[in-house]
């Protein structure tokens, strides 16, 4: 299977990573791109994010690439990371309320100023650093990676899905939340693949290999 | 299935090469960046910081080219610091792979720095460095101030209270040093590290001090720091990131191993 991966540039910064840890686990070639004919004739597709939701949301909107994203459904492989995914629900608290692109129905919630774990203990925000990932299904992306292995975060808000069938991979910080979401061909983590060491690279080796189906 | 606490190895990095002093001084050279970075990632490291040192501006593009070698070979989290003082700084080192850039003197000088890059940015990549001293005698409530230029300028700011200000700005994280103790081998200050850990929402690396494992530990135990930062430790071989790792684990800590 050939290799070409478009990684989505919407102007919000650091790519790098996610460009080279592709290249590193064997990808052909890897574009950053906001050119929508070279997202359409790439083998697949990544949607990263990274700062403040409102700004990611409008940047692609004003490159008209939030349909884009869309029409990719039933199409090509599609990895969201992070805000990636986050911008995938239908609203998000953040920045004082914002209407997403609305693929996978629920809402995007602040971990709040008072988080706390079941035993009183006081959590901070963001959530940062390597937390265990339950696998909430089998799935090819999920290939070769350990049961509650770490992966690296670092958010303040979290996905709180509609639809339990579309969770692919649960973690907790205070409260359950979704890690990883699946639709059709369209997978998304809330933790960074591209900076979780080992699992992380095999994951991505894993989108490489995934032809969509599951 | 809490969240582990991190270990971070810290880079000096002076004119490409890593370098750790005592207090600041008596430099020893410790290696080439990215050959060390790839050690720390294999050894199980949670995060790398990378502290750019170097005087002068004409090395900046030195440090932008090793943060780019870095990151193309290292996938875990990187920091990088030193001379940060403008939003295009922020944006060179995030463009060469930096995930995280900390901001020390500029915060100082000029606070709503912290909140324009917070903004521009989003709190997530950025941290505040703070480097704090003890300036209560025995037997005096204590209380610790913010120091500039390496340890030596006061600037009469409270550091619990300055910490709480970087927080209020945007700030995701905050990397506090305590200069008393920096290089001298005796631990962290737990006291300002507890006192700003509790002080605070956001996550709390300490930094130090650290000459053996159970400083380590102790940062965690009773600093209440989310994330310990050290240096020389590992540097010179003393000590392997997964001993650490595995001595904090039987400590109780939580942690990535």
């Amino acid at each position: 299977m050939s290799n070409n991966v478009a990684v989505i540039d919407y102007g919000m910064g650091n790519l790098h990573s996610v460009a080279k840890a592709l290249e590193h686990v064997g990808a052909l070639k890897v574009e950053v791109t906001s050119d929508q004919a070279t997202i359409l004739a790439a083998d697949r597709v990544v949607l990263p994010g990274v700062g403040a939701i409102r700004d990611c949301v409008s940047e692609l909107r004003q490159l008209e690439l939030d349909q884009t994203v869309l029409s990719l459904v039933n199409e090509l492989p599609l990895l969201g990371i992070c805000v990636g995914m986050q911008m995938l629900f239908e609203h998000s608290e953040e920045n004082q309320g914002v209407d997403t692109l609305g693929l996978f129905p629920g809402q995007v919630r602040y971990f709040g100023d008072q988080l706390q774990e079941a035993d009183g203990s006081r959590l901070k925000v963001p959530h940062m650093g390597w937390n265990q990932v339950t696998q909430t299904i089998d799935h090819p992306i999920w290939h070769r990676i350990e049961q509650d292995a770490r992966f690296y975060f670092v958010h303040s808000y979290y996905a709180s899905p509609e639809k339990s069938g579309q969770t692919a991979g649960r973690c907790h910080y205070g409260v359950d939340f979704a890690a990883a979401m699946i639709r059709d061909n369209v997978f998304a983590t809330q933790f960074h693949p591209e900076k979780s060491h080992t699992n992380g690279l095999q994951l991505l080796r894993n989108f490489l290999a995934w032809d969509g189906r599951w | 299935m809490p969240l582990a606490k991190r270990i971070i190895p810290c880079l000096d990095v002076d004119n490409g090469r890593v370098v750790k002093g005592v207090q600041f001084e008596n430099i020893r050279d410790a290696g080439d960046p990215v050959e060390v970075a790839r050690r720390y990632n294999e050894q199980g490291a949670d995060e790398i910081t990378f502290l750019d040192i170097t005087a002068s501006h004409q090395e900046r593009d030195t440090t932008l080219h090793t943060v780019e070698r870095m990151a193309s070979e290292v996938f875990i989290p990187l920091t990088v610091g030193g001379g940060v003082r403008t939003v295009s700084d922020i944006r060179n080192l995030l463009n060469a792979g930096a995930d995280k850039v900390s901001i020390n003197t500029a915060a100082v000088f000029n606070p709503e720095f912290v909140g324009e890059a917070a903004d521009r940015f989003g709190s997530q990549c950025i941290v505040v460095a703070i480097d704090a001293k003890r300036v209560s005698g025995p037997g005096e409530p204590e209380r610790w101030e913010i120091f500039t230029h390496g340890g030596r300028k006061p600037t009469g700011l409270d550091a619990v209270a300055w910490a709480k200000k970087m927080e209020d700005l945007g700030a995701g994280e905050i990397l506090l040093t305590s200069m008393d103790q920096d290089g001298v081998k005796s631990g962290y200050d737990l006291g300002v590290t507890r006192a700003i850990s509790d002080t605070l929402h956001i996550p709390v690396i300490a930094s130090g001090g650290v000459g053996n494992l159970q400083h380590l530990a102790d940062g965690v135990l009773q600093g209440g720091a989310d994330a310990v930062l050290a240096a020389s430790i590992f540097h010179f071989g003393e000590y392997s990131i997964a001993e650490a790792k595995a001595y904090m684990a039987e400590r109780g800590i939580e942690m990535r191993l």
